[in-house]
């Protein structure tokens, strides 16, 4: 690079305004890929983005805490957009007043199956006993898995990533794996996203329908209190069991 | 839409406060969602006035996954050697988590007659 052009870099790259701007444009054009494949899953927009930004940061030599100096600001936005998930909720009221026992059962089952089968599958295929512990509260949103990562004895910075990696899964596999099941019913479908892959999942359920999106946010939300008061007590125990 | 986010961010904000104070398992977040949600029962109005903020951030909610996801930078290392029992764990236990969540409730639909949903909106 020319020396001028070093400078400026060096000037920029040490301000926030940089690693936000950056992670809105690779999130665009995360966006544009989407639309592009006609809205295909696998097309995942916080995959692409989040696969565009490593490689940037690799390639310029940026520290992750450099970058989320600036990226912070997009990141704080989680708590309110996730107190806003009570509007799309209101909408539905009605139908939530008649599905609360179904979905109860659904969440109950969902949220057990999901820690009992991450830890029995990784234990299986020899993971270690801190990637067994970290693993079990991947379903849930990412400050609740980190507080229950922290408790159990986990890694809670590994707990974060695998939550955001399991999101993208269920974002992903959602519609394919509910298509062979036949299920067309949309609260259901919204549901089970929410259960398997909390905020991400009910990301792609919005992008589906406001419906869907709805009962995915109804679902992280209560996924995250079971998890809560369920994982510390089963995730230590099966892992004493298996390892 | 400054109203709508300074409403947002004083229900996350009073969630958080009680959370903290009663010891709760739950996220601040979460908390105030479930209080906003109570909140628009009684305020029919109050949801009209929320509604187009919410549904454009809603809309971008994948945005805002994205600071956490490149974090995935720091555990290359440990990624890169337990590649193999994350990867087939993440996807097994996440695809069995979609499915029987989503078996269980239309079972459930069904024993109790709710599969068929009259006036439905």
């Amino acid at each position: 690079m020319n020396p001028a052009l070093t400078e400026v870099w060096v000037y920029l790259a040490a301000t926030p305004l940089v690693w936000l701007t950056a992670t809105l444009l690779a999130y665009q054009l995360a966006v544009l890929v989407f639309q592009r494949s006609g809205g295909h899953p696998a097309a995942n927009p916080v995959a692409i983005a989040v696969a565009l930004l490593v490689a940037l940061l690799v390639i310029t030599g940026t520290s992750y805490d450099t970058y989320f100096a600036g990226a912070q600001f997009v990141h704080f936005l989680l708590g309110p957009a996730t107190v806003a998930l009570a509007i799309p909720l209101y909408d539905q009221r009605r139908r939530l007043a008649k599905l609360w026992l179904p979905l109860l059962l659904g969440l109950m089952a969902g949220a057990v199956t999901a820690i009992v089968s991450a830890v029995a599958i990784a234990w299986s295929l020899g993971a270690t006993r801190e990637t067994l512990l970290s693993l079990a509260p991947k379903s849930v949103t990412t400050p609740i898995a980190m507080g229950i990562a922290e408790k159990i004895g986990g890694l809670p910075s590994l707990t974060a990533v695998l939550v955001i990696l399991t999101g993208m899964t269920g974002a992903i596999l959602a519609r394919p794996l509910l298509n062979t099941l036949r299920i067309t019913h949309g609260p259901t479908r919204g549901f089970a996203v929410g259960v398997a892959a909390h905020g991400i999942g009910t990301a792609r359920a919005f992008q589906v329908s406001e419906e869907a999106g709805a009962f995915a946010g109804l679902a992280m939300g209560l996924t995250a209190l079971v998890t809560a008061f369920v994982a510390p007590w089963l995730a230590p125990w099966l892992v004493g069991r298996f390892g | 839409m400054i109203n709508a986010l300074a409403a947002l961010l004083a229900f996350q904000l009073v969630g958080e406060a009680l959370a903290h104070l009663l010891r709760l398992p739950v996220p601040g977040p979460v908390l105030g969602m479930a209080l906003l949600l109570a909140f628009l029962l009684f305020s029919e109005a109050s949801a009209q006035r929320l509604r187009p903020t919410a549904i454009e951030m809603l809309r971008h909610l994948s945005l805002l996954f994205v600071p956490a996801g490149v974090g995935i930078l720091l555990h290359a290392t440990r990624l890169a050697q337990e590649w193999l029992p994350i990867l087939v764990a993440l996807v097994g236990s996440t695809a069995l988590a979609i499915v029987v969540t989503a078996l269980v409730i239309e079972h459930s639909r069904r024993w109790l007659g709710l599969d068929h949903e009259p006036g439905t909106d």
